[in-house]
C-alpha cells in the first residue's frame, strides 16, 4: 500500500481514502459509544468520557512512535519494557532522591531515548532485523528492570503531588494526559505531512530499493524513527507513573502487543509505507472505548480479548481490500504502476 | 514476512546478499550448527561445574517436561518462518486447545473425544491463519497477532475463572496424566520430549530430503521465482499454518496432561520463547535458511541453560536477560561482521550519485 | 574467500560461546537470594528461648542446617518479597537456610523449574505460594515422595489428599471474606449496591475469599452484589473496569477490592474524583505503605490485611518444624519464634492448616505504626 503524493486523480483518491480511515475510526468510536449509551446512559457522563481518553492516552503516545517505525517496515517490540523501566527509575528517584518534578519527565524521556538509540543503532548499523532486535531488547530490558527493582514497590506517598497532578487534572473537562498526548499526536501528524524527511519514511517503507536509489538516507531515517519511538516510550513511562502513582516491576508488561494492535487497527499497514499517527491514536482510543463499553454495558469482560483480536483481523483484512482498490484505481488512472 | 527495511535497503552496487559471493544457505547453516554445538558444550560444561545436580538423571527428565511441549511448537513455526512468514498465535492456540478439552471435560465428555475436538479446533485456527495469510495475502505478523489475541480471548470465554478440574469434576485419567510425573520406562526422557524428537526427525527428513522441503526453502528465498517455478506457494503456506495450529493444539493437550489441570491462561507468553528458540537455532527471519538440527540444538541449549541457572538459583529476571542476549547474539553475529565491513567500505567509497 | 569465511564463522561460534560463558559467569557470581547461614553459627539471640524448647506434640528440637525452598508466586511481587524475607529470618534464627526461587510471570509453568530444583537439591521443605491450585500437584507429589515437606502459604494448593501438606493461611479464608463484607457494611450502613474489583479471573485466593463474601452478603439483605470485575492486578485494566463498573451501576455504594493493586488503583481514582468518593465507599485488602496517603486524606476509611512478613516467618517455622519430625496431623503443634505463640494444625475442609491470626484493620488511628 503506497502513500503516493502525486498530482492526478490517483493522488487525490489516495489522500481521500487515507482521510477516510481516520473518519471511519471516529465513526466507529461514535458507534460504539452510541450503542453503549443506549444500553446505559451513564456511559457518556463526564467521568466516563474522561477515563476513555486518559485510559487510551499512553497507548496513543506509544502508538505515535510505533507508527513511525512500522511505516518504515520495521517494528518496535521493546516499548512496553522501556515504559516499565523508565517509570520505575523515575519513581525510585522520587522516593529515594527527591528529584524535582520537572526532572521526572525529563529523566523518563532520556531513558527512553537511550533505549531507542540502542535499538536504532543495532538495526541500522548492524543491519539486524528489527523484529528480532526489539524482541531481544524486550527480554533484556525487562530483565534489567527486574534486577533493579528487586522486589521494591514505589508507593503513592513517595511521588510529589505536582507530578501526579498531570495524571488526573483536567482542563475544561479534558484530562491533561489526553491534552498532552493530543498535542504530541498533532505535532507528529503535522510533521509527517509536511517535512520531507517524514515523507522519506513512507518511501522507505513502500519500496526500500527505490528509496535507496532516490538517495534517501535510509539508515538515518530509520534510526530517527527508533529514537523517537524509544523517547516517547520513556515519556510514557513518566506519564504512567503520574497516572497510576505506583510502580513495581510490572509496568507496561504486554503493552507492545496492545500498541501494535491499536496501530494496525488505526490503519498503519504492517508492511510499511502508509498510515498516520492520528489513525494510530484513534485506534488506541477505539480499543479502550470498547474495553470500557463492555463493562459499562454489563457484558462479561471475558469477551474483551476475543473482540480485540477479531477487530484486528477485520482491520487488516479491510486495509488489504482498501489497498487493492487503491492499486486498481491508480493503475486505471495512471497506467503502469507496479507497487507491492 | 518480508524483511525489515534497514537491513535490506542497500546501494545499487550491492546485492541483497543472496546472489554471487554468498555461500549457499546450507554451508552457512552448517557453520551456525557448529557454533551451536560449541555453545551447547559450553552450557553443559558450565552446568556440570557450577551446579551439583546438573548431571543427575532427573535433570534430563525435567528438561523434557519443561521444554518438550514448547519445542513441539517450534517445529512447525520453523517451517512457517522458512517460507518467510511467522506464526505468533501458537501459544494462544495451545491455551485454546487445552481450554477446549477442559471445557468439554467439565461437561462430562469422554477425554479422547475432547482431544479430537481440540485438535480440530487447532486445525480450524490454523486454517484461519492460513486463509488470511496465504489466500488473502495479509501480513502474517499482523494476522497472527490478531489470532493470538482472538484465540486467547476465546479460551477465556470458555473457561473464565475456572480451574479444571474444579469441584465436582472428575480427575483427568491418571494413565494419561502420568506423563507429567514419570518418564518413559527405562529412560529419563519425558514423553513430551520423546514425541518432540520423533517429530523432529520427521520434520528434518521432510525439510532436507523431500521436494516439499525444497519447495519451502525456495519459497523463502525467492518467493516470486518459486511461484513461477510451479510451486504451489499458497497451498504450502496454508498447509503449514494448519500444521502449526494442529501441533500447537497437541502441545496444549500435552501441557494440560502434564499439569493435570487447566486454566484459560495456560501457556501465556510462550510464543516469544518459541520464536526465540527458532531464531537462535539459526533459522533466518527472512526465510529460506535454517535446519531442524539447529532448532533441536537450540532447544537443548535453552532448556539446559534454564535448568542449570535455576539450579544455581540465578533469578528469573537475570535469565530473561540471558535469553534476550542470546537472541541478539543469534542475529548480530551473522549480520554484524558483514555489516561492519559494509560500513567501513561505505566510508571509504565516494558518495553515490543521486538519482535524477 | 571461503577459507576466511570458515574462520570467521568459527570465530563467531567461539565468540558466542565466550559471550555465553561470560554472561553465565557474571550471573552466577552475583544474584543468589539464598541466605546461607552455616550450621555452625548460633541462631539469632531473640528467639533463643523458644527455638530451643521442645514443643509439645511435635517431633522435638529443630534440626540444624535445614534447607528450605521458598517458591513465591513470582520473584518481584512486593507482598511475596516481604513474606520471603520473613521466611529467611525464621530459618536464619533456626540455623537453616532459605533459597528463594520462582519465575517472573504468575503462572504455574514458571514455578515448575523451582520445584524441580528443590527436589534435586534435596531440600528439606518447600514453602510455596501456588499460582495454580492443581497444576503443580504432579511435581509437588514427586517432592513429597522424596520426603520433602510441603507447606503452602498465601495461595493454597488443591491436590486431593496427596501430597499431604500444611497450609499457612494468612487469615482464615472464611474470615477474610466475611470481615471484608462486615467492614464495608459498617461504612455504608448495611445497605446498597456493592461490587468487587478483583485480580485475575483465575486468581485462587481472591476466588476463595469472594466465595465467602457472597455467603456473608446473605446476612445483609439490604446489600446486593451487582458485579465482580477483574483488574488482572494491572493498574490500567483496573481503571478501565472500575470506570465501566461505575457507569454500569450508578447507584453503587461500595466496592471491595481484595487485592493490593486493585484497592490502591481504586483509591487513587476516588482521590482524584471527589464526586464519586462522596457516594462510593472503598475497602479491601491493601498494603499500609500504599494506602497511607488515602487513609490520611480520608478517601478510604479502613481496609485490612496482615503482615506478610509474619506470614512468611510462620511458614518458615512450620517448614522447619515439619522437617524436624513434627507429624503432619490434626492437633500437632509447632513453635513460632518471635510470634510467641504455639500453633496447632487443624483438619478442616479437606486439609490441614494453621491460621496466622485475624486480619488487622487499618485506619487513621493505627496506619502509621506499620511500614510494610
Amino acid at each position: 500500500m503506497t502513500a503516493v503524493t502525486g498530482r492526478a486523480g490517483g493522488g487525490r483518491v489516495v489522500v481521500a481514502l487515507l482521510r477516510a480511515r481516520e473518519v471511519g475510526l471516529l465513526v466507529l468510536i461514535a458507534l460504539v459509544v452510541l450503542v453503549t449509551t443506549v444500553k446505559n446512559s451513564h456511559f457518556i457522563e463526564a467521568n466516563s468520557v474522561q477515563q476513555m481518553l486518559s485510559g487510551a492516552a499512553l497507548f496513543a503516545l506509544l502508538g505515535v512512535g510505533e507508527t513511525l517505525v512500522i511505516i518504515t517496515r520495521n517494528v518496535d517490540l521493546s516499548v512496553g519494557s522501556v515504559l516499565g523501566l523508565a517509570a520505575y527509575v523515575v519513581g525510585y528517584l522520587f522516593k529515594y532522591h527527591h528529584i524535582p518534578v520537572w526532572s521526572g519527565f525529563l529523566i523518563g524521556t532520556l531513558i527512553g531515548a537511550a533505549a531507542g538509540l540502542v535499538n536504532g543503532l543495532v538495526v541500522t548499523v548492524l543491519r539486524v532485523p528489527s523484529l528480532v532486535v526489539t524482541l531481544g531488547m524486550l527480554y533484556v530490558i525487562r530483565g534489567i528492570d527486574g534486577v533493579i527493582v528487586n522486589g521494591d514497590q514505589i508507593d503513592p506517598a513517595s511521588i510529589p503531588n505536582s507530578f501526579t497532578a498531570v495524571g488526573y487534572r483536567t482542563f475544561l473537562g479534558v484530562p491533561w494526559l489526553a491534552i498532552i498526548v493530543a498535542v504530541v499526536v498533532a505535532v507528529a501528524g503535522y510533521a509527517m505531512r509536511s517535512f520531507r524527511s517524514s515523507r522519506d519514511l513512507y518511501a522507505i517503507g513502500s519500496n526500500p530499493d527505490a528509496a535507496a536509489l532516490a538517495g534517501i538516507p535510509i539508515g538515518r531515517r530509520v534510526f530517527s524513527a527508533f529514537l523517537i519511538s524509544g523517547t516517547l516510550a520513556g515519556l510514557a513511562g513518566s506519564l504512567f507513573l503520574a497516572l497510576h502513582t505506583q510502580i513495581n516491576n510490572n509496568g507496561g508488561v504486554g503493552y507492545e502487543l496492545i500498541v501494535v494492535t491499536a496501530v494496525v487497527v488505526g490503519g498503519v499497514a504492517i508492511f510499511g509505507g502508509s498510515g498516520s499517527v492520528v489513525g494510530a491514536a484513534l485506534g488506541a482510543l477505539l480499543l479502550n472505548v470498547i474495553n470500557q463499553a463492555l463493562v459499562a454495558a454489563r457484558i462479561s469482560a471475558f469477551w474483551n480479548q476475543a473482540i480485540a483480536g477479531a477487530l484486528l483481523l477485520t482491520a487488516i483484512a479491510f486495509d488489504r481490500w482498501l489497498s487493492l482498490r487503491v492499486t486498481r484505481s491508480l493503475q486505471s488512472a495512471e497506467g503502469a504502476h507496479h507497487d507491492l | 514476512m518480508t524483511s525489515d527495511v534497514a537491513t535490506r535497503a542497500v546501494g545499487p552496487a550491492e546485492s541483497t546478499g543472496r546472489t554471487a559471493g554468498t555461500p549457499s544457505p546450507w554451508r552457512s547453516a552448517l557453520r551456525w550448527e557448529v557454533g551451536l554445538v560449541v555453545v551447547l558444550a559450553a552450557v553443559l560444561l558450565f552446568g556440570s561445574v557450577k551446579s551439583p545436580h546438573f548431571t543427575e538423571a532427573s535433570t534430563l527428565f525435567y528438561l523434557g517436561i519443561n521444554t518438550g511441549y514448547v519445542a513441539i511448537m517450534a517445529l512447525p513455526v520453523t517451517f512457517v518462518i522458512m517460507t518467510g512468514e511467522i506464526d505468533l498465535s501458537v501459544a494462544s492456540m495451545l491455551g485454546l486447545s487445552a481450554s477446549t478439552v477442559g471445557y468439554l471435560w467439565h461437561h462430562g465428555w469422554n477425554v479422547w473425544a475432547a482431544f479430537a475436538v481440540a485438535l480440530l479446533v487447532g486445525a480450524a485456527g490454523g486454517a484461519l491463519n492460513g486463509v488470511l495469510v496465504a489466500h488473502f495475502g495479509l501480513p502474517s505478523i499482523a494476522v497472527t497477532i490478531g489470532t493470538l489475541t482472538l484465540f486467547r480471548g476465546l479460551a477465556e470465554v470458555l473457561l473464565g475463572s475456572l480451574t479444571i478440574p474444579t469441584i465436582g469434576d472428575r480427575q483427568f485419567p491418571s494413565g494419561l496424566t502420568d506423563i507429567g510425573a514419570n518418564s518413559l520406562p527405562g529412560s529419563q526422557l519425558s514423553w513430551s520430549m520423546l514425541i518432540f524428537l520423533v517429530l523432529a526427525v520427521i520434520f528434518g527428513v521432510v525439510l532436507h530430503f523431500t521436494a516439499l522441503g525444497r519447495s519451502m526453502v525456495a519459497i523463502g528465498l525467492q518467493p516470486e521465482a518459486a511461484q513461477f517455478a510451479g510451486i504451489r506457494v499458497r497451498r504450502i503456506k496454508f498447509g503449514l499454518f494448519v500444521l502449526s495450529g494442529v501441533l500447537s493444539a497437541f502441545a496444549g493437550i500435552l501441557d494440560m496432561l502434564q499439569q493435570a489441570s487447566v486454566t484459560y491462561d495456560i501457556g501465556t507468553g510462550l510464543e516469544l520463547n518459541v520464536v526465540a528458540i527458532v531464531l537462535f537455532g539459526g533459522v533466518s527471519i527472512f526465510g529460506g535458511r535454517g535446519t531442524i538440527v539447529g532448532v533441536v540444538l537450540s532447544v537443548a541449549i535453552v532448556g539446559s541453560l534454564q535448568m542449570a541457572l535455576t539450579q544455581i538459583n540465578v533469578s528469573a529476571d537475570k535469565q530473561n536477560i540471558v535469553t534476550g542476549v542470546l537472541l541478539l547474539i543469534s542475529v548480530i553475529v551473522p549480520n554484524g561482521g558483514e555489516a561492519l565491513r559494509r560500513v567501513r567500505n561505505r566510508v571509504r567509497r565516494r558518495p553515490l550519485p543521486r538519482a535524477g | 574467500m571461503t577459507g576466511s569465511r570458515t574462520a570467521r564463522r568459527a570465530g563467531a561460534a567461539a565468540l558466542s560461546a565466550l559471550l555465553t560463558g561470560g554472561i553465565l559467569a557474571a550471573c552466577s557470581s552475583t544474584s543468589n537470594k539464598s541466605s546461607n547461614t552455616s550450621a555452625n553459627n548460633p541462631p539469632a539471640g531473640t528467639t533463643a528461648a523458644s527455638s530451643g524448647a521442645p514443643a509439645s506434640g511435635s517431633g522435638g528440637a529443630i534440626k540444624k542446617g535445614l534447607k528450605v525452598y521458598f517458591i513465591p508466586k513470582d520473584t518481584q511481587n512486593p507482598y511475596e518479597v516481604l513474606a520471603d524475607k520473613g521466611g529467611e529470618k525464621a530459618l536464619q534464627e533456626l540455623g537453616g537456610s532459605v533459597t528463594v526461587s520462582s519465575g517472573t510471570q504468575d503462572t504455574a509453568a514458571a514455578q515448575l523449574p523451582s520445584i524441580q530444583a528443590a527436589i534435586q537439591a534435596h531440600a528439606d521443605a518447600i514453602v510455596i505460594a501456588a499460582n495454580d491450585p492443581s497444576a503443580l500437584c504432579p511435581s509437588l507429589n514427586k517432592a513429597a515422595q522424596q520426603g520433602i515437606k510441603i507447606v503452602a502459604f498465601d495461595s493454597d494448593i488443591q491436590c486431593g489428599s496427596s501430597p499431604n501438606h500444611l497450609f499457612i493461611n494468612q487469615a482464615d479464608t472464611k474470615q477474610i471474606g466475611t470481615s471484608e463484607v462486615d467492614l464495608l457494611a459498617k461504612q455504608i450502613n448495611s445497605e446498597g449496591d456493592v461490587a468487587i474489583l478483583s485480580a485475575a479471573a483465575s486468581a485462587t485466593n481472591q476466588n476463595a475469599w469472594i466465595k465467602y463474601m457472597k455467603e456473608q452478603l446473605k446476612q445483609y439483605p439490604k446489600m446486593k452484589l451487582v458485579s465482580t470485575v477483574y483488574g488482572n492486578d494491572d493498574p490500567a485494566t483496573s481503571l478501565t473496569v472500575l470506570q465501566g463498573l461505575l457507569s454500569a451501576y450508578p447507584n453503587l455504594k461500595g466496592i471491595i477490592s481484595p487485592t493490593t493493586v486493585g484497592i490502591s488503583t481504586a483509591a487513587q481514582y476516588l482521590d482524584t474524583h471527589k464526586d464519586v468518593a462522596k457516594r462510593v465507599t472503598l475497602t479491601g485488602l491493601g498494603l499500609p505503605s500504599q494506602m497511607r496517603k488515602y487513609v490520611k486524606d480520608g478517601t478510604v476509611q479502613s481496609f485490612e490485611l496482615w503482615n506478610p512478613k509474619d506470614l512468611g516467618y510462620l511458614a518458615g517455622h512450620a517448614a522447619a518444624s515439619l522437617a524436624s519430625g513434627t507429624p503432619l496431623q490434626d492437633g500437632a503443634t509447632f513453635q513460632s519464634g518471635s510470634l510467641n505463640k504455639t500453633y496447632t494444625m487443624a483438619q478442616g475442609d479437606g486439609e490441614l492448616s494453621v491460621v496466622l491470626g485475624p486480619p488487622t484493620v487499618f485506619d487513621k488511628s493505627n496506619i502509621d505504626q506499620f511500614n510494610f
